[in-house]
This record gives C-alpha cells, sequence and structure tokens, in this order.
C-alpha cells in the first residue's frame, strides 16, 4: 500500500529511534502509574491515621489487614481505634478516593466528547443538574426506586443539563470555548436558582439545612452499606471508558476525520453522554457536587503521559483519587472541630487552575487560528 | 506492503444532489474513479468540490443518487467498514490536546483494531512507512500541535495511508505546503496503488498529476475527461471568468495553464 523502501538505512534508523522511544514512552508511563499507586496507598493510609483521634500509620496497617482477617499483628488498640479507623475512616476515604478518581475520569472522557478542554461535569452544569435532581427527589420524596432514587434522579437531572449545554453551545458543528463555559455558566446557575428556591420553600427547615451541606460537596456521611454504588459506578464507567479509549483518541482529530476513520460520533457521543451522566449522578448523590477535580487531573496526568486516553485514563483516576483523599482530609483538619466542605477546598485549587488553563488556550489558539 | 493484500476501489457516484436548505452544494453529479486512477476535481472556490468529497467520504448525505465503493452503497456500510477501504484528508482538522505526531499518524490504525487490541509492531511499522512517504519521519515525536500548517498536512496525509485504504480522498492536499512539498505529496500520492480523488485549487498540478479531471461549476460538472483534452481556454473563461492560454509543456508534455491579467502590461 505504502511504498515501501524496505531496509533502506534511513527506515532502519527510524525502527530502532522509535523502538527506543515508544520503550522510554511505556517506562515513563509505567513509572507514572508507579509512583501514583504508591501515593494513593500512602494517602489512603493518611487519610485513616489523621483526624481528631490520630492513629499511628503502623496501627493503620494493623487494623486494616486484622479487618481483612490476616492477623499478623497481635490486636493492641483499642475497640474504638478500630470503630474509628474501620467504621468511620475507611468508608471516607473510599469514598474520596472513587469519587476523585470517578469526577477525573469522566473529565477526561468529556473534554474529548465535546472536544474542548474546559470542559467538566461541575463547570458545565451537569453537577447542578444532578443535585437538583437529588434535592427534588427529598423534598418532594419520591421513594420510586428505593435507595437507589436519589441517585437515579441524580442521573436524569446530570442527563437533562448535559444535552441542554451542549445543545445551546453548538452551533454549525462546533463548539466554542466561551460558549461551551457561557452556556455551562448560565444552565447551571438556572439550576442552582431553582434548587435554592426548592429548599428554600420546602416546609422542612432541617432538612433543608442539611441538604444545604450536602451541595457544597463533603464526603461524610458515607458508610458500609452506601458506598457499594458508587463504587459500581466508578468501576462501570473506567471499564468501559478504557474500552472507547482509540474511539476517544479518535475524537481528538476531529469530528469529520473521526468519522473517516471509522467512528459513528452521533451515536457514540450519545451513548457516552448517557454514560457520564449516569456516573456523575451516582458521584453528586453521593458526595454532593464536588467540582474542578475533573478539569485539573486530566491537564495534569496529560502533561507526564500524553494525550492517548489509552494512558490518560488510568493515570487521571488514580490522581484523581489521590488528590481528593487530601483535600479530605484538609477539609477534615484546617479548621477542626469545623469541617470545611470539600467542594470549597477543590474550587479554591480549581479557580486560580481554570484562569491558568483559559489565559494558555488563548495564548495557543491565536497562534493557531482555532477558536 | 499491501497488507491487507485487496485491489485498488472503484469509485462510482451517480447522480448525486446535495442541498444546504434552499441552497444547492451539489447538482446531479456522476463521476467514477476507475481502479488505480488518480482522478482530480477542480472548480473554482464554492463550486462544491469539498461538498462531494464529503459524500464520498460520508460526512453528508446526499439528498438524492448514490454512491458506490467497489458497487456497494458507501451509506449503507458500517461507518468502520467504510473506513478500512476509504481513507480521507480533510480540510478541516484541530487538536488541542498533547497528541505525538506518531500518535496521530497511529489513530489511522483505529478501523483495523480491535476495541481493546495493543499497537504491534506490523503497527508501528506502518505508521513508520507512512511518515516516510510523506517525508515526515523526523517529526515523528514533535507534538502535533506545534506543527507547522505544511507539516501537519503532511502528517495528517501519513494517518490516511497508515489507514491502508484501497480508496484515498483528499480535500485540497497542497493547501499550506511550499512547492517542494506539494511536488512531493503529489508524487507520492501518483505512487500509490491505491485509487485517489482529491480536489485541487492549481490547475498545472491538476493537469500533471491526475490521469481525468472534473471540472465543478455551480455544484455541476461542466467538464469531464483527460486533463489534455478539457483544458481550453473556452472552458476557463466559461468556468473561471479569467483569459487563459493552455500550451502543452515542452518537457512533461502536460498541458500548462497560463492565465493572462485583463488589463496587458504596459
Amino acid at each position: 500500500m505504502i511504498p515501501s523502501v524496505t531496509g533502506t538505512p534511513a527506515e532502519r534508523t527510524v525502527r530502532r529511534r522509535k523502538a527506543d522511544e515508544s520503550g522510554v514512552g511505556r517506562t515513563k508511563w509505567a513509572v507514572t502509574l508507579l509512583v501514583l499507586t504508591a501515593l494513593l496507598t500512602v494517602s489512603a493510609t493518611a487519610g485513616l491515621a489523621i483526624g481528631s483521634v490520630r492513629v499511628p500509620p503502623g496501627q493503620v496497617w494493623g487494623i486494616v489487614t486484622h479487618a481483612l482477617g490476616a492477623d499478623w499483628q497481635q490486636p493492641d488498640w483499642s475497640r474504638a481505634r478500630e470503630t474509628i479507623v474501620v467504621d468511620v475512616r475507611a468508608p471516607r476515604v473510599l469514598l474520596g478516593a472513587v469519587t476523585g478518581a470517578g469526577l477525573a475520569v469522566i473529565g477526561t472522557a468529556l473534554q474529548a466528547l465535546v472536544r474542548n478542554p474546559l470542559a467538566e461535569p461541575y463547570l458545565l452544569g451537569v453537577s447542578s443538574g444532578a443535585s437538583l435532581g437529588a434535592v427534588s427527589v427529598i423534598v418532594f420524596g419520591f421513594t420510586l426506586f428505593g435507595p437507589a432514587s436519589l441517585s437515579v434522579a441524580a442521573f436524569v437531572g446530570a442527563l437533562g443539563a448535559l444535552v441542554l449545554v451542549y445543545a445551546t453551545a453548538r452551533t454549525g458543528g462546533r463548539i466554542t470555548s466561551s460558549r461551551l463555559v457561557l452556556s455551562g455558566v448560565a444552565i447551571a446557575a438556572v439550576l442552582t436558582a431553582v434548587l435554592d428556591l426548592l429548599l428554600l420553600t420546602t416546609g422542612r427547615g432541617n432538612e433543608a439545612r442539611a441538604v444545604l451541606a450536602w451541595t457544597l460537596g463533603g464526603l461524610g456521611g458515607v458508610n458500609w452499606g452506601t458506598l457499594w454504588l458508587p463504587s459500581t459506578a466508578l468501576l462501570l464507567g473506567v471499564g468501559v471508558l478504557m474500552v472507547q479509549a482509540r474511539n476517544l483518541n479518535l475524537l481528538l482529530a476531529g469530528e469529520e476525520a473521526a468519522t473517516t476513520m471509522g467512528l459513528d460520533v452521533a451515536r457514540f457521543r450519545a451513548r457516552l453522554f448517557v454514560l457520564l451522566s449516569l456516573v456523575t449522578g451516582v458521584l453528586v448523590a453521593a458526595a454532593g457536587p464536588i467540582g474542578f477535580v475533573g478539569l485539573m487531573m486530566p491537564h495534569i496526568v496529560r502533561l507526564f503521559v500524553g494525550g492517548d486516553h489509552r494512558r490518560v485514563l488510568p493515570t487521571a483516576a488514580l490522581g484523581g483519587a489521590v488528590f481528593l483523599i487530601w483535600a479530605d482530609i484538609a477539609a477534615r483538619t484546617i479548621a477542626a472541630p469545623m469541617e470545611i466542605p470539600v467542594g470549597v477546598l477543590t474550587a479554591l485549587c480549581g479557580g486560580p487552575f481554570f484562569l491558568w488553563l483559559m489565559r494558555r488556550d488563548a495564548r495557543r489558539g491565536t497562534d493557531r487560528g482555532v477558536a | 506492503m499491501t497488507a491487507t493484500g485487496t485491489t485498488p476501489t472503484e469509485l462510482r457516484v451517480d447522480g448525486v444532489t446535495l442541498t444546504a436548505g434552499a441552497r444547492h452544494l451539489v447538482r446531479d453529479v456522476s463521476l467514477t474513479a476507475r481502479p488505480g486512477e488518480t482522478v482530480g476535481l477542480v472548480g473554482p472556490n464554492g463550486s462544491g468540490k469539498s461538498s462531494l468529497l464529503r459524500t464520498v467520504y460520508r460526512v453528508l448525505r446526499p439528498d438524492a443518487g448514490q454512491v458506490r465503493v467497489d458497487g456497494d452503497d458507501a451509506w449503507a456500510l458500517p461507518v468502520r467498514q467504510l473506513a478500512r477501504t476509504v481513507a480521507a484528508v480533510v480540510q478541516t482538522s484541530a487538536a488541542d490536546f498533547d497528541l505525538a505526531v506518531r500518535e496521530v499518524v497511529a489513530m489511522g490504525r483505529t478501523p483495523h483494531k480491535g476495541l481493546l487490541a495493543g499497537d504491534t509492531p506490523e503497527d508501528a511499522d506502518l505508521v513508520d512507512r507512512a511518515l516516510l512517504a510523506v517525508d515526515a519521519v523526523h517529526l515523528a515525536d514533535r507534538p502535533f500541535d506545534r506543527l507547522s500548517g505544511g507539516e501537519r498536512q503532511r502528517v495528517l496525509i501519513a494517518r490516511a495511508l497508515a489507514q491502508q485504504p484501497t480508496l484515498l480522498v483528499l480535500d485540497e492536499p497542497t493547501n499550506h505546503l511550499d512547492i517542494r512539498h506539494q511536488l512531493s505529496v503529489l508524487s507520492t500520492l501518483r505512487r500509490l496503488p491505491t485509487t485517489v480523488l482529491l480536489a485541487l485549487h492549481d490547475l498545472n498540478l491538476a493537469a500533471y498529476y491526475c490521469d481525468r479531471l472534473y471540472v465543478l461549476h455551480d455544484g455541476r460538472v461542466t467538464a469531464s475527461g483527460r486533463p489534455a483534452d478539457i483544458l481550453t481556454p473556452q472552458l476557463l473563461a466559461e468556468v473561471y471568468g479569467v483569459t487563459a492560454e493552455v500550451a502543452t509543456h515542452p518537457r512533461t508534455g502536460a498541458p500548462q495553464v497560463t492565465f493572462l491579467p485583463e488589463e496587458p502590461r504596459s
């Protein structure tokens, strides 16, 4: 097919160089994954150790392995400590990891699907849609789907918001950054206003206060019984996205080009919108809307491993998990005994990051004439 | 290097009409590219070249008529299956994400890969050969979004080559290229055993490199045939509205168009 120049010196050089460099790329990726996995272990340990009652890391591991059924350490801790680590902190750390990983992969996929580096569930109003859905369930007391009602409603809200933002932002087959972010902000504002209205007019004062705290994003209040749903959603999301990673790559080339390389773009996008809304809905129902993790992680990760989704997705998941565990540790300790909503902290980091990204893209855009 | 072992594709466009609102972009166009031929589309801006190509690589569905690729209706095949036969270099492309040139070219392998299949040494080899064919080997590890327009264009052609198509469709592939690379890219396309359909601005390049030309004007085919047979001063006056002389180049033997300004230089 392609003119073959087998074995010319030039080509042999090419092949040798390529072998070296993809080897280096793979090594770098492997090292990044390894470092992040180590960091995740350290972070989880810290998450279990730090708090009003400090538990030494060694004891944390003793308690954890004991709870998992491996008795290589004689229990030398109190029952209260065991309860704190296993029943209070462990679900919280796990939810932090699951939510962070989930938001990071959602952000990664969303940026490819709408072909815009500023895409993120919180900024696009998807999280607000999910919140509104979830809050409606609480206020109106729908329980059609039993304990999963909250998640189902959050999913519906998220999907509605995403479709609305996408349809508003898209003109002539293109989405410019400014339109995307503006319609996201506008729709988020409307949804949040409706949500506030619901909370203010509902007769249930205490509930409203609880919900208000939840809408700021927080990982408290989780227990082993409610953890399975977000975990399942994360596994489903990461699984499907990893299978579709090649197709996500194609979208980076543009919609027309992706079609010529065999991707049915409209159908692919519709399906992934549903998936991403599902995962966002479940995560928001569990942890409240937590912003900017999905914006920051993909971009930071791309600096290290490049743009190939087969590498970005798993790396971003690990990075997001580590980040949110630490954000939650900070949220619990900075103003102890008061707890700061973790969403406030992620916004503190993410806002400036967003501004930096916007300016960087504006600079690049003028270089290349890309809107 | 014909890893798929397939022969070049026959393309048959039958009475294709394409409208956008009330406007006719393409009106009842029929066109054939025989296996292995290099067929050029020429015509002024807005004559419907890009729109016609889009109906072939399946981005704009014709309102009437059919696009047949080796006898199959291109619009009835699964997108992925068509992408194993037809590759395209389109005009719009933008990537805000950090992909290396090699990764961009490797995208072309996608329609041949299972969802979880990794990249094999054969894939890497095809990517290398594709880069070599467009003289872009030295760019392999550069970030794609830092390349110049011409370098990008060559990389996108390499990506289409890595797709191992038997029909290659290109929309103005020489745009942004300097003269040396215009010639080398067109020579490369010419050497391919693949059937090639391409839109070109430059009539002299089209006349030299294409086996046959279709001249589009207002969405219709006004002339078609071997360049030497159809490129006449009358046609150029009618289609482009300019005065031109057509001679046969003494060394290449191809028709050579010289446009004459309306006011002779004093």
